[in-house]
Formats: structure tokens, sequence, C-alpha cells
């Protein structure tokens, strides 16, 4: 597959992601929907590491490693994701036991 | 149209269409099954890019582990479609349309910028598992044990953060 569908892919979850995020009030679906807009990115930098490597391929480079960067890259964007997602869902839980509720339109105390 | 290209459609409809039905779906926990679906999908492209590594640290990290603690903190909670907070007409669309409007202004811009068409992008064996744990243990040895130290930190975060006063 050209390397167009795989980015047209990635921006339609990307934007499906912040919509999620845009039109709902449920503190859980809004962190599930930045996991969406993470895993899209994911995917397009899989794609551009493998559309790396089928160039330096191409040039000639026989036992070549060009591109693996990338796919490192995105298995430490899954790390950091899998410890953002317990510390979040900690504050979640603590917010719920605060509010009793997890509509983010409780937390804006701060704003005046 | 070769199987490659079948698969691909299949799996990017699958990709979207749940994707869709995550942000749509009134029930949270339907929302989290859809969410698995997608990054099934997901993890499909990857197989399908010849990156098994990453297919399967994603089906294992993601829908293993990640999800199953949004169902568990769903479930804690007992939220279900009645417990849904309330969002007003007005701004229900405006939201959803400056998604669409972010949506058309990146495929625009992608659609008239020049991208040259690499052929062979799933050719070459850099996604598999022996070469990646080489560059890992080897080159990235020092990030991937600062990752650890990140995750006991969070764990204890999480536990400090989590407890009762």
């Amino acid at each position: 597959m050209p390397i167009n569908y795989y980015i047209f892919l990635a921006i339609i979850l990307f934007c499906i992601g912040v919509t999620g995020v845009l039109t709902r009030r449920n503190a859980i679906i809004i962190f599930m929907c930045i996991e969406l807009m993470l895993n899209s990115v994911n995917l397009l930098l899989v794609a551009f590491s493998k559309m790396h490597h089928a160039r330096a391929l191409a040039a000639g480079a026989a036992n070549t490693t060009a591109g693996i960067e990338a796919q490192l890259f995105v298995f430490f964007i899954m790390v950091v994701a899998a410890a953002e997602v317990a510390v979040g869902l900690a504050i979640i839980v603590m917010m719920y036991r605060n509010t009793h509720s997890v509509d983010i339109n409780f937390l804006n105390r701060l704003k005046n | 149209m070769g199987a490659t290209q079948i698969i691909f459609w299949i799996l990017s409809i699958v990709a979207v269409f749940s994707a869709i039905m995550v942000i749509t779906r009134k029930n949270p926990v339907y929302s989290v099954l859809y969410l698995i679906i997608t990054f099934f999908a997901i993890s499909g492209h990857y197989v399908l890019m010849n990156a098994q590594f990453l297919a399967i640290v994603n089906i294992i990290v993601y829908a293993g582990a990640i999800l199953v603690l949004f169902l568990f903190v769903l479930m804690l909670m007992n939220l279900n479609k009645e417990s849904e907070p309330k969002k007003n007409k007005f701004m229900l669309w405006a939201s959803a349309f400056a998604g669409g409007l972010l949506l058309y202004v990146l495929l625009a811009a992608v659609h008239t910028a020049h991208i040259e068409n690499v052929k062979g992008i799933h050719v070459g064996n850099i996604g598999l598992v022996s070469e990646l744990g080489k560059a890992l243990f080897t080159t990235y040895v020092v990030p991937f044990e600062i990752t650890s130290i990140l995750f006991l930190s969070a764990m204890v975060g999480a536990v400090v953060i989590g407890k009762k006063d």
C-alpha cells in the first residue's frame, strides 16, 4: 500500500479522537479518546519507519536497520502511555470519590 | 487488487467504524469494548506492515492491560447510560463541527502535498522481535532502564493518589 493511505487513516483516527475529546463530558471517555489519538500517531510512526526502511533497501544497503528507531519510539510511547493511564485513572477515581461524578464540568472550581 | 490491499481496506474500515462507535455510544462500557476492536484492527495493520513485535505489544499492553484497567474503573464506579452527563445540543454540534473542520484541513493539506510514493512498504524484517531486541538491549539499553524507573514511580504515584487520606 502507498504511504498516503496510512497517513489518511491516521489523520481520520486522530480527528475522531479529537472530536471525542470535544464532544464528550465523561472524563473516562475523554481519556480513552486520548489513547485513540496516541494509537493513531503510533500507526503513522510505524508506517514511516517501514517507508524509511524500504528506501534504504532500495538504495542498495543489504543488512540495514534503518527505520528501527521509530519502532523503538513506538514501544516507548506505549510504555509511557501505560504509566500515564495508571496515574490518570487513579486521579479520576479520587475525583469520583470527592464529587460522585465523572463530569468534567465539575472541575472548574479554579476558574474564579 | 491483491490480498494485502483487501486486508488493508477491511482493517481500516473496522478501525474507523469502531472508533466512531467509541465516541457515539452513550454507555461507557460499550465504548471500551469498541476501543478494544479498534486496537485489534491497528494491531492487524502492524502485522500487515511486518512489525510483529509492536502488534503483540499493542495487544498485550493496550487490549490486555490498559483497557482492562478502564473497564475495571468503569465497573467500580458503576457508570452506565443513566449516569452519563448531559451536554447541550449546540455545544455538541459546535464541537463536532470543529473536529470535522480539523479533519478537512489536515486531509486537504496532505492531499495537496507532494509525497514520494515508496514501493515495498511491507518488505524488510526490522519489525521482528530479534532485530528490535538487539537494538533495544544494545543501543537503547539506558532509555529502557529509565522506563523501568518511570514505571516504579508511576506505581508509587498511583498508590499515593488512590490512597484514602
